[in-house]
């Protein structure tokens, strides 16, 4: 057995006892190390004859890569085994709960609104809003409420301390009982054509299961020189249909009253009430669902424009009402209690910003 | 409004069934509330004869009788009526019927071992009177097998619409049926006036001395009248609206009220002393009414007096005093017009609810008042006997008549729908409008007496269009077209809509609370005191409860009220926040927005990864709720002043006011103690208030963004650690050392602050990390060491700052 490979042999069975990366170092120092047995069998090199040198040297470079490869081996195993005893070290409980971040809800009536905002905007609606506390003029005298009508009545308003330096029903200071109030402001200073909603809150004395003293409506208002019943109902039959998602939604417009329109209608759209629950759509039953008609002359003419060539329509709804058909929520008067267990269940996240592509 | 299929009969001629009428009453405006088909409700329900009745062999109180329900095959029916007897007619209900006064469906049974198939029923059994003391008996000629519904007048089907204000016509029936037949579901039937010849001249005199509040009155005298119950069909018709019936007199009244909205009065002339006056009441005058209640009256109220005093409320209801009675042989029947505003006025202030009143607020027929006192006259001699005297006519009749100019093409530019003029014609005149000279455009049209409600073009559109049905206008869709269209939101809007999903992002829910509040409890929550004068302008006349009677300066109140009451429900630790109006008076511009929210008690719950994830909720969570809000309203928040002088109630040393310039933008802080025990809140509770319209608007120049430039060098972060005076502000640390190199200097964070143990009393140590962004070269050692040392400088000078060793 030559030098060569009784080194070899010496090598390969330490580095195979080896069993840590520090005891394999000290190996490959010992073989290829400066003063290792590798080297200097390389160093003794320079004194061999030319043929000697050459079979010799070959022989000790195969022996050389021999042994790097299995100091790299040895390495790789060695390391690998190191890893896999300090992750068996690590191990963690994985099952704990983790908190994703405490996020709160958004109230049902504010959800709705942005739903129904989204689907007017598409129509070319804007936005426009404006005070709760009212004068007379704005919430009944300008839409065609005369004095002591029994329309007034019906309304059940919330009065305020008449206005000092005021007299009569100018002086009056109320809580508008419907967001009506905006239109008249808005026509009041803006030249037609006019496209606007209004969503907004309104007050009603009256407390009961089926009413708050408090609540919201949104209307809406379009004045123009064409406008008529027809765009009325395309607007109303549009917007019902991708508020409540339904395609095939079977509608009715009723005749009925209200001081500042004329045609007035009511809005019922279908729905099943068969197994003791309510679905919105093609159904034996119907469900009220707004009020709306075209603009009346005398509101026109009060709010400064001039029917003879301005005409157009306008409607309002309540957002609790709808909010609690589209979303199944049985009682009006729980929407402003402020029970964090009712907002955890009716409520929206906070990233689910209604808008038309994503449906609403 | 309530009616029965056949009373609408009796005013339409129609083969129309009930289905038909039905929908045609919704499609033109009289809507449909409930419809009461009682011949279907008691259809299972006919006559049978009991063929023979034995003893129960197991029961003293029972027997068990054959009964022939009509077809001769004989059921046996286990029975406890003392009443029931071999021979006897009364009424059979089959198994599987529905009773409806035992609220059961019936089912074969067996009582006492003996099989029983369906029962012989009491009057009370079929919900037709309170009679349970035997099944009910029938004249024995009755014949057996027929359904009971006509024998008991129950085969009249009752319709109930919600009749909207402007329809004063259609409080009467007869007004139903022109609309109806408007619509062709039958012929209106003619009623014409009969010819009452008087007998005498009426001794009672009437004196109109207001003829605004009431215009015209009749009054007749009719002598020798009967005065008893009423015949059986008028009962019936009564009942079956739910009126009682009273006596024949009284129930012509409401005959002529609900038939021919055309109410009537009846007082007893004997009890009448002298003559009638007709004029405005005076504080002070009493009238015991017909409702058996007491009313003290006010002034300017129209009464119906004689000479001794008030004998009714014109138009609302009658005395007791001169009320007839069944010992009643002379009658003074009233027909007048009362106005219709001092009605509604009247009635609402005494809260009087008649069927005169809901018909002379709406407006009565003016020029049906002789008529309706000839038909009145008519039917109470029919029914009554007697004879009639001649009518007092006092005042005349209200102005009616008037012309509106028409042009029918304006249907179809306003209701976008082509009608012809031909059947615009028709149905106008079908409703009873006159149109003289039909062939001249535009038309010239006068409504009817009984139509107050109708003002111009666009009613006659309406009348035309509602009557066609509007199911026949076409929809055509609203679309964006050339609308100048910038995004639908005002910036304050949106600005509402970030901030809401702002804070709910950061854990708060969403809350929406009443504008108003209690105001006791909203004294302490006004941001600047008011004077008790202003405070009464905002403060409700007429508040549903004194919890919510004042509009609320702040939202904070309603928010922790709330939170407590999860608390108190077991669900601790409420963060609610709410974005709606706040008011400082009743101008427009003493109403605005604010974001408002609290967080109560504990920050959050026990956890396992966070020792301190219970600890009670502070100051600075609420500022961070508020910066947040001014953040997401695209406001950089380290911008803006912090001061130390927020309102009242909040904790004085642990709240602030934000800032920016002169303006207040908000508050924060945790709450006064004594504001929270004042909403019965218990604490810890923190809040914010932000006034969102304040924040400054950011200067738009188009969508684009300046260009990033981002350093090519490395940041560089320095610490340093001050001691100062314990009530030096950390932000007066951060702007002085800020200002030493406002390009080198990228941001600024405080990582920790200590008072204690190892400190000198009064002092606290502040340590900052300095982030320093070199721009263009590295930094040298010597430049570090020297803005570090101008840091020290410039807090030490500005503070007292030592540097912690």
């Amino acid at each position: 057995m030559s030098a060569v490979n009784s080194l070899q042999s010496e090598l390969e069975s330490k580095i195979s006892a080896a069993n840590d990366l520090d005891a394999l170092e000290k190996i490959r120092v010992e073989a290829l190390g400066k003063k290792g047995a590798i080297t200097a069998l390389m160093s003794g090199l320079g004194g061999m004859q030319p043929e000697e040198r050459k079979s010799f040297g070959a022989e000790i470079n195969r022996l050389k890569d021999n042994v790097t490869r299995l100091l790299e081996d040895k390495f790789t195993t060695l390391k690998t085994g190191a890893i896999a005893a300090r992750l068996q070290k690590e191990k963690l409980d994985m099952t704990l709960p983790v908190s994703t971040g405490q996020k709160g809800k958004i109230h049902p009536i504010s959800q709705t609104v942005d739903e129904m905002i989204a689907i007017f905007a598409d129509m070319g609606f804007t936005v426009a809003e404006g005070p709760d506390i009212e004068d007379d003029f704005h919430n009944f005298t300008a839409l065609n409420f005369p004095p002591e009508h029994p329309a007034r009545a019906m309304h059940d308003t919330f009065y305020l301390p008449d206005a000092e330096g005021e007299e009569g029903l100018a002086a009056k200071r109320l809580l508008r009982t419907h967001t009506s109030t905006v239109q008249v402001r808005t026509m009041k200073k803006q030249k037609p054509p006019i496209r606007i909603i209004i969503p907004g809150r309104t007050y009603r004395s009256d407390y009961d299961m089926t009413h708050t003293p408090m609540f919201h409506q949104l209307e809406g208002l379009v004045i123009d020189k064409n406008t008529h019943m027809g765009h009325l109902k395309g607007c109303l039959i549009d917007f019902c249909k991708a508020f409540f998602g339904v395609d095939e939604l079977p509608t009715r417009f009723r005749p009925s009253f209200f001081p500042f329109t004329e045609p007035s209608a009511e809005m019922d759209i279908g729905c099943d009430r068969s197994g003791g629950g309510l679905k919105i759509g093609a159904g034996s039953g119907w469900l009220e669902i707004l009020g709306c008609g075209m603009v009346h002359p005398n509101v026109l003419r009060n709010c400064g424009i001039d029917p003879e060539e301005y005409q157009g329509f306008a409607f309002g709804m309540g957002i609790e009402r709808v909010a609690m058909l589209k979303y199944g929520i049985p009682d009006l008067r729980t929407f402003f209690e402020g029970d964090t267990r009712w907002l955890d269940h009716y409520g929206f996240d906070p990233l689910n910003r209604p808008n038309l592509a994503t449906g609403l | 409004m309530k009616f029965t299929l056949s009373w609408l009969k009796e005013h339409l001629d129609t083969t129309a069934d009930l289905d038909t009428v039905s929908k045609a009453l919704t499609s033109v405006g009289l809507e449909v509330e409930g419809i009461d088909d009682r011949a279907k409700t008691y259809a299972p329900f006919k006559t049978a004869k009991v063929v023979s009745a034995d003893k129960h062999p197991d029961a003293d109180k029972l027997k068990v009788l054959m009964v022939d329900p009509g077809d001769g095959k004989l059921l046996q029916v286990v029975c406890g009526a003392p009443n029931a007897r071999a021979g006897m007619v009364g009424v059979f209900a089959p198994e599987g019927s529905y009773i409806p006064g035992l609220d059961v469906t019936l089912k074969k049974s067996k009582i006492r071992g003996v099989e029983s198939n369906g029962m012989m029923v009491s009057e009370r059994e079929m919900k037709l009177s309170d009679e349970h003391n035997g099944i009910i008996d029938l004249p024995a000629d009755t014949a057996i097998g027929i359904p009971m519904a006509p024998l008991f007048g129950l085969d009249d089907p009752t319709i109930e619409i919600n009749l909207t204000p402007n329809r004063a016509d259609c409080a009467g029936i007869r007004g139903i049926a022109r609309d109806l037949a408007a619509k062709n579901i039958g012929t209106l039937k003619p009623l014409p006036a009969p010819a009452i010849t008087p007998a005498f001249d009426t001794p009672i005199g009437v004196e109109i001395k207001d003829s605004k509040a009431c215009p015209q009155f009749l009054g007749r005298l009719v002598k020798g009248v009967k005065n008893g119950p009423s015949p059986e069909w008028l009962q019936t018709r009564l009942k079956a609206i739910g009126l009682r019936p009273i006596s024949v007199l009284v129930d012509i009244t409401n005959y002529f009220t609900i038939g021919l909205n055309r109410p009537l009065h009846v007082f007893d002339a004997d009890k009448i002393k002298g003559n009638i006056h007709v004029r405005l009441s005076k504080k002070g005058e009493t009238l015991d009414a017909l409702n058996d209640k007491s009313y003290m009256l006010e002034d300017g109220m129209t009464v119906v007096c004689d000479d001794s005093g008030v004998l009714g409320l014109g138009g609302i209801v009658g005395g007791t005093s001169t009320g007839v009675s069944e010992t009643t042989t002379n009658v003074y029947i009233e027909c007048a017009y009362f106005d219709p505003v001092r009605t509604a006025m009247t009635g609402r202030h005494l809260q009087i609810h008649s069927d005169a009143r809901y018909r002379f607020e709406r407006g009565i027929d003016p020029a049906f008042l002789n008529a309706g006192m000839e038909l009145a006259t008519q039917m109470i001699v029919d029914l009554c006997g007697g004879t009639p005297g001649t009518v007092i006519n006092a005042g005349a009749p209200v102005q009616w008549q008037r012309e509106i100019t028409f042009n029918p093409d304006y249907t179809e530019k306003l209701a976008g729908i082509h009608l012809s003029h031909q059947e615009q014609h028709h149905v106008l005149l079908a409703l009873g409008f006159a149109i003289d000279a039909h062939h001249m455009i535009p038309w010239k049209v006068v409504p009817p007496s009984w139509r107050p409600d109708i003002e111009g073009a666009a009613d006659l559109v309406e009348e035309v269009t509602r009557i066609h049905g509007f199911d026949s206008i076409k929809p055509v869709s609203v679309k964006r077209d050339d609308m100048h269209f910038e995004g639908a939101l005002s910036s304050d809007l949106k600005r509402r809509q970030d901030a809401r999903r702002a804070l709910a992002a950061r854990g708060l829910n969403e809350a929406i609370t009443w504008s108003f509040m209690k105001s006791d409890q909203a004294i302490g929550f006004e941001a600047q005191a008011m004077n008790d004068n202003k405070r009464q302008t905002l403060t409700l006349t007429n508040a549903i409860s004194s919890e919510m009677d004042r509009m609320r300066p702040s939202i904070l109140p309603n928010l922790l009220q709330a939170a407590q009451r999860n608390a108190d429900r077991g669900f601790p630790n409420a963060a609610l926040f709410e974005i709606g109006p706040v008011f400082t008076g009743t101008n427009p511009d003493e109403q605005f927005f604010a974001a408002a929210g609290i967080r109560h008690m504990a920050a959050g719950h026990r956890d396992w990864s966070s020792k301190d994830a219970d600890r009670a909720v502070s100051a600075y969570d609420a500022k961070a709720d508020a910066m947040a809000v001014l953040e997401s309203c695209g406001m950089n928040a380290s911008k803006v002043q912090i001061t130390t002088d927020a309102p009242p109630y909040y904790h004085p040393g642990r709240s602030a006011t934000i800032r920016q310039g002169k303006d207040v933008l908000g508050w924060f802080g945790e709450l006064h103690p004594s504001a929270l025990e004042a909403l019965d809140v218990k604490g810890p509770a923190c809040g914010f208030e932000v006034f969102l319209a304040r924040i400054p608007q950011p200067k738009k120049s188009g969508s684009a963004r300046p260009l990033l430039k981002p350093s090519a060098f490395q940041p560089i972060s320095r610490d340093f650690a001050f001691i100062v005076d314990e009530d030096v502000a950390a932000d007066s640390i951060i702007r002085s050392a800020a200002g030493v190199s406002r390009d080198l200097i990228e941001r600024i964070d405080v990582f920790d602050v200590y008072a204690g143990k190892g400190m000198e009393p009064g002092k606290k140590s502040v340590a900052i990390t300095v982030v320093l962004q070199p721009r263009e070269k590295t930094l040298t050692d010597a430049e570090i060491e020297g803005l570090g040392k101008n840091i020290i400088k410039a807090v030490a000078d500005k503070t007292g700052a030592s540097l912690r060793a």
